[in-house]
């Protein structure tokens, strides 16, 4: 393990980090907020030190480092960027407890969402964006962004590969264009246009620019906080509408954006993940509506809370117009259903992935026809190019750990003596980037029902949801620390 | 500039670190998944599984927006359909491919713009040259010539009995009585431009900058003694061993050729009258005895296996055989460095320079390297400039250049006179000047050398 580049690469995010704080300390100054600005000082300056220090020991790094460092390396920044990143919020005792404080970060990380406050709207106006912005800085990855902005490694070395595999998620990452370094800033560049598309559009509705801002980066990462304790649900028709929208486009494969830009544009239409998204979310629109439908005055309140709703959840953002959990139950099993799926592979949202989802079917299919006709030899193919058995290893290994990790952390929440219902959807919720559950982590409650352990578990399981498990579960593996 | 590679071998990975390096985007291009996958994994380039010389798998690669495309799987073939398909595809791109069979040789030339080709490199036959420049001049572990062969870059051993080997580089003049340059020293695999305050040690390999007229001179001062290369033993038929067979075989020298397969010995009895074939395992010291190792000027290993080119060069030393050229494929390793096997030749890397050096003409059609070699197993360069309009600081003093770290001018031509440079050393437009660099700095042109 090459600890000393493991180092130096922290402490280059945790600069990374600083950077992006400095945005909240001038709205808190701004609003001569003194208590958050001295929070967010005293955060940014203890993140300095201990990047200066880790940066000073590990300057002379060797540049070399393979896989096992790529996701240990993922997996422990993470971890440092939750801890130091929470701190504003306890600093400025807007949070008083810690671990809710480190809940509510990494929820923001992670894109999940999921709040233990009941009460946002007494936030300081610097602490809510810095909530919000989380959700910007953990959608596209900071390592991503490192990537773009610093020649991290020797020029022209090969595994920041490992770097963009590890933190980037899908089934099978790949480059855009040959150099790393341009790849990851054609993502950004991607993300920042279409973030600054979505502010635009919520002005036009008359939104104030704050507002806009919060709302378009929460969206942009398809996290989910809101700064109203109602969501998105007081504002009007239209914003709810482009909230829709941007989620949707959000939660698309940000090659298939790039393919556009190239104009390849047979290849975005051909894409069966981009097809089974659409497809999944038009015939979930179409049922839950017809299920739900006299429980709003007219149609198009029906469909507009629906689509809403159905975006909101497919792409993990979570935020929400009206209380889903006073739908009947099928609507709820469907929307369940696509916490599971979750949206595209490459893009900010969580969940299973509908790329995987698709080759997990496929693989299905495949099987089941080899049981009836053991001597035929058939490959799984995705978007006419056959998947290597490796890609659909990985992908069955991963539906494992998946079911594992869910399984075991809805027993360990259990314990905390809430309903059924409460338990696998908050789990459910968390492990895919949601936010919102069902009965007491609905969507007009929050987290604050859970204790302190179940709420370091449902920590864990959003960390471990958003870099797909492995760099997470290996930190506890013993071979990981290992010598060589 | 956007690079397709064909065949993610030993060459195509050699040739796109080297192209990185310089600034390009590369797309590498194989049929072996797993191949690629290794090799994404250590060098920041993409990659694209599948068939070079199929027309969709090229589109997909980018042929339409490329610049470049370099063929260097190992077919001949397909190197040669994957520049035609590519050349259709876009008519502005320039094409590379290897072209390793002999058969071809000729008709490659009188068809090359029907192909589509912009050069055509052949590893074994530039190895084959190389091997017989260095059999014409025994005592050099390898030259570069540069200036039209008026100057030459040799590379010299320096052994224990050397009378070098002890004294300090300011008191070589006096031992070698002509005006000589050390441009590099490789020691313990570091390669260094020395001071003057440098000690020549056992072991080090030195780099020496020299007139060509002033080679032989330096050889019989430094007393190492000139054999004539009249008998020479080649170990291996393979097609390095063809091309070098049949050039001493116009220089009328004895050459006897040993190699293992039987079809391939009849082979070449066929196409080379002149030489003897021997049908044997050249491994076997037996063998080489009954052949004459012991009284041949010149030993060349040439078999298909690193390891055995090693051992018998090894045996070949401890025959005191006057010179020894090996050929190894595998340098990345620094091993060779340590042996005794005399001069090391690896024909991959000889044909990645060729490469590299046209990517880098192609990229400043002005101001480019008109000669490149590596030296030092690739630690080092040596380039030669033609000094132009656009050339800073002509006619100052070399002494008031801020010139770079790492950085030597090792010889300034002008018309006729070759100069080695001192301090009060100047150059004019028209002069041609030699500069070598060492570790990772990219002199793409003369104002390169430069600070600032």
């Amino acid at each position: 393990m090459n600890y000393k580049m493991l180092g130096r690469l922290i402490s280059q995010i945790l600069l990374v980090e600083a950077v992006f704080m400095l945005p909240a300390l001038f709205i808190s100054l701004h609003d001569r907020q003194w208590g958050a600005s001295k929070a967010f000082a005293y955060t940014i300056l203890i993140i300095a030190i201990v990047a200066g220090g880790m940066f000073a020991v590990c300057r002379n790094a060797q540049k070399k480092i393979y896989a096992r460092e790529g996701l240990v390396c993922v997996g422990v920044s993470w971890i440092f960027m939750s801890v130091l990143g929470c701190l504003p919020f306890y600093f400025s005792g807007e949070i008083p407890h810690f671990i809710d404080a480190l809940f509510e970060i990494v929820s923001g990380f992670t894109t999940t969402g999921a709040s233990i406050l009941s009460n946002v709207e007494a936030l300081s106006r610097g602490i809510m964006y810095w909530r919000s912005f989380s959700h910007w800085i953990g959608g596209m990855g900071v390592l991503v962004f490192l990537l773009a902005v610093v020649p991290v490694a020797g020029q022209g070395s090969g595994f920041t590969m490992h770097l963009l595999r590890a933190e980037s998620p899908g089934p099978n990452v790949g480059k855009l264009v040959p150099r790393m370094g341009q790849t990851a800033k054609i993502l950004y560049m991607m993300y920042v246009l279409l973030t600054i598309l979505n502010i635009v559009f919520l002005m036009f509705g008359g939104l104030p620019l704050f507002d806009s801002v919060c709302i378009g980066i929460g969206t942009a990462g398809t996290g989910g906080f809101g700064i109203k304790n109602d969501s998105i649900a007081s504002y009007s028709p239209y914003i709810q509408n482009v909230c829709t929208v941007f989620m949707i486009l959000f939660g698309v494969n940000f090659s298939c954006y790039y393919l556009l830009l190239i104009k390849e544009w047979k290849a975005v239409f051909k894409d069966e993940e981009l097809r089974m998204y659409i497809g999944v979310i038009l015939g979930s629109v179409a049922i839950i509506s017809c299920n739900v439908r006299g429980m709003y005055a007219t149609l198009e309140e029906t469909v507009r809370h629906v689509f809403f709703q159905v975006a909101s959840i497919i792409t993990t953002t979570g935020f929400g117009t009206t209380d889903f959990d006073l739908w009947p139950s099928l609507s709820k099993s469907i929307l369940l259903f696509l916490m599971v799926i979750g949206a595209c592979a490459g893009s900010t949202g969580g969940g299973l992935k509908c790329g995987r989802f698709l080759l997990l079917a496929k693989s299905l299919k495949r099987n089941i026809r080899q049981v009836l006709d053991p001597q035929k030899v058939s490959v799984v193919r995705n978007n006419g190019q056959m998947v290597s058995e490796k890609v659909l290893d990985n992908t069955n290994a991963y539906l494992v750990a998946y079911a594992f990790i869910v399984l075991f952390s809805f027993v360990l929440v259990s314990l905390d003596g809430q309903s059924m219902e409460t338990n696998v959807s908050a789990v459910i919720a968390c492990f895919n980037n949601i936010g919102p559950g069902f009965d007491a982590v609905g969507a007009t409650c929050n987290y604050s029902v859970f204790g302190t352990g179940t709420k370091l578990v449902l920590i864990m399981d959003m960390l471990a949801g958003r870099l797909e498990i492995f760099p997470i579960l290996i930190l506890l593996s013993r071979h990981t620390w290992k010598r060589r | 500039m956007k690079i397709l590679i064909a065949g993610d071998g030993k060459v195509g990975m050699t040739l796109a670190k080297k192209l990185l390096l310089e600034d390009n985007d590369v797309t590498l291009i194989d049929i072996n998944q797993s191949v690629l996958d290794s090799t994404v994994e250590r060098i920041d380039v993409m990659t694209l599984q599948g068939n070079a010389a199929s027309m969709e798998v090229l589109k997909q690669a980018g042929v339409m927006n490329a610049d470049l495309l370099i063929a260097v799987t190992s077919a001949d073939e397909i190197n040669l359909l994957c520049c035609m398909t590519a050349h259709i595809l876009n008519k502005k791109l320039h094409t590379i491919a290897r072209m390793r069979n002999p058969e071809y040789g000729d008709q490659i030339y009188e068809m090359r713009d029907v192909f589509g080709l912009s050069m055509t490199v052949n590893p074994e036959r530039q190895a084959a040259l190389e091997i017989e420049r260095l059999l014409k001049y025994p005592g050099f572990l390898k030259r570069d010539t540069f200036a039209k062969g008026r100057v030459e870059i040799v590379e010299l051993r320096i052994d224990e009995e050397s009378k070098l080997c002890g004294v300090p580089l300011y008191d070589m003049g006096s031992i070698v009585k002509c005006k000589v340059l050390i441009c590099a020293v490789s020691r313990d695999c570091e390669v260094f431009i020395p001071g003057g305050d440098y000690v020549f040690k056992q072991g080090d390999r030195i780099f020496v900058t020299a007139a060509s007229d002033h080679l032989t001179t330096l050889l019989r001062n430094l007393g190492i003694v000139q054999h004539k290369v009249k008998n020479v033993l080649l170990c291996g038929g393979g097609g390095v061993s063809f091309y070098l067979a049949q050039q001493l075989e116009k220089s009328g020298i004895n050459v006897q050729l040993i190699e293992q397969d039987e079809k391939r010995c009849i082979e070449l009895a066929c196409q080379l009258p002149q030489i003897n074939v021997i049908h044997g395992d050249a491994s076997n010291q037996f063998l080489l005895e009954s052949e004459g190792i012991n009284d041949c000027d010149a030993l060349v290993t040439m078999t298909g296996l690193d390891e055995m080119n090693m051992i018998i060069s090894l045996f070949g030393t401890r025959c005191k055989v006057p010179q020894i050229i090996t050929k190894v494929d595998h340098t990345e390793n620094n091993i060779q460095d340590s042996l005794p096997i005399g001069s090391v030749v690896c024909p991959k890397d000889l044909c990645c320079t060729n490469i590299v050096r046209y990517v880098r003409a192609m990229q400043n059609a002005v101001g480019a390297a008109i000669t490149m070699h590596t030296i030092a197993d690739g630690q080092a360069e040596a380039m030669e400039f033609m000094v132009d309009d656009n050339t800073q600081h002509c006619g100052e003093p070399l002494k008031n250049l801020p010139i770079r770290k790492n950085v030597l001018i090792a010889c300034i031509t002008s018309g006729r006179r070759t100069d080695i440079p001192n301090g009060d050393s100047t150059f004019r437009k028209g002069d041609r000047i030699i500069v070598v660099s060492s570790g990772d700095q990219v002199i793409k042109q003369l104002n390169d050398i430069f600070v600032g």
